[in-house]
């Protein structure tokens, strides 16, 4: 095992510390936020930003999306396209009557 | 002679990765639509009907805030597993794969006692479309605890065996193991302000 390699882990570690605190700090700040009765389409895009940024930090760092192989992105690049799709595409068939 | 199956820790030349890194994702992306049908249907249903329940006025939501907490840590403790390896050191390995599957229990354990609270009270998945779509989207993403937690066992006891004899494969499955763990724990941090606070 080189040297390199253990000073290489050691700062993935220190991530990880880090993401789990910013993870527990966002998860407190989400329940806080529902307790402000803001009104519904704006307490939804919040709780949705908020999610998608803990989610990011999962993917990015516990799942190392931020420095992996170019395939990868390839694949979920295309998940994200049909993810979309299957996400928006029903909703199309909702247009008119859509009032949150 | 050998049967060894090629490319379970040396990259392939074409792709630069290993077969099992591809074969995860690959799965995990199927997993995303699974969810992602599930999701869909929720707004949709949620869009269209004439009312909709305010989920804590149903749902208990301290005890899921406890329970974020809880798979939250468990995925750090999945990832500190594998950097364990990584170090080669593995008694420190067994503590935080063993720490892992305890979250993991201990989730499930307040999931019991939410159900068990709800049928208590006579509310079950025929009772509203908010219940159904509710017992739905938790109880498959129980159902991956379940299973993310039957193989992280695997690897704290017999799987680890590998350990002596080919460190690096093992230390691959226990990063897949994790790949699959981080997914279901990424499931929740949507589910919980969906279902619980919206």
């Amino acid at each position: 095992m080189s040297a390199e390699h253990e000073i290489d882990i050691s700062k993935h570690v220190r991530a990880y510390i880090l993401v789990f605190v910013t993870l527990m700090a966002l998860t407190l700040v989400t329940v806080a936020v529902s307790y402000l009765d803001l009104p519904t389409p704006g307490a939804i895009a919040l709780a949705l930003a908020i999610a998608t940024v803990k989610g990011a930090l999962v993917a990015c760092y516990f799942m190392h999306l931020i420095s992996e192989k170019k395939l990868i992105y390839v694949v979920l690049v295309f998940t994200v396209i049909f993810f979309l799709a299957v996400m928006f595409g029903p909703l199309l068939t909702n247009l008119d009557e859509i009032s949150l | 002679m050998s049967a060894a199956i090629p490319f379970t820790v040396e990259a392939r030349p074409d792709t630069g990765l290993n077969n099992v890194k591809i074969g995860i994702w690959l799965f995990l992306a199927s997993e995303v639509m699974l969810f992602g049908a599930l999701f869909a249907s929720y707004i949709l249903l949620r869009v269209g009907a004439p009312t909709w329940p305010e989920g804590s006025g149903i749902l208990n939501v301290p005890l899921a805030t406890v329970n974020t907490v809880v798979l939250i840590s468990s995925s750090v403790t999945m990832v500190m597993a594998w950097a364990s390896l990584m170090r080669r050191n593995f008694g420190k390995y067994r503590l935080y794969m063993g720490s892992t599957v305890a979250f993991g229990l201990v989730f499930l354990v307040i999931k019991y006692i939410e159900y068990s609270s709800k049928f208590e009270h006579h509310l079950y998945p025929s009772t509203s479309t908010f219940l159904a779509i509710y017992f739905t989207l938790t109880g498959l993403h129980a159902l991956h605890v379940l299973g993310g937690m039957t193989i992280n066992a695997y690897f704290l006891f017999p799987g680890a065996k590998m350990w002596k004899t080919a460190p690096e494969q093992f230390t691959n499955r226990v990063e897949t193991a994790g790949l699959f763990w981080h997914f279901v724990d990424l499931v929740w941090i949507f589910l919980f302000p969906v279902l619980y606070l919206l």
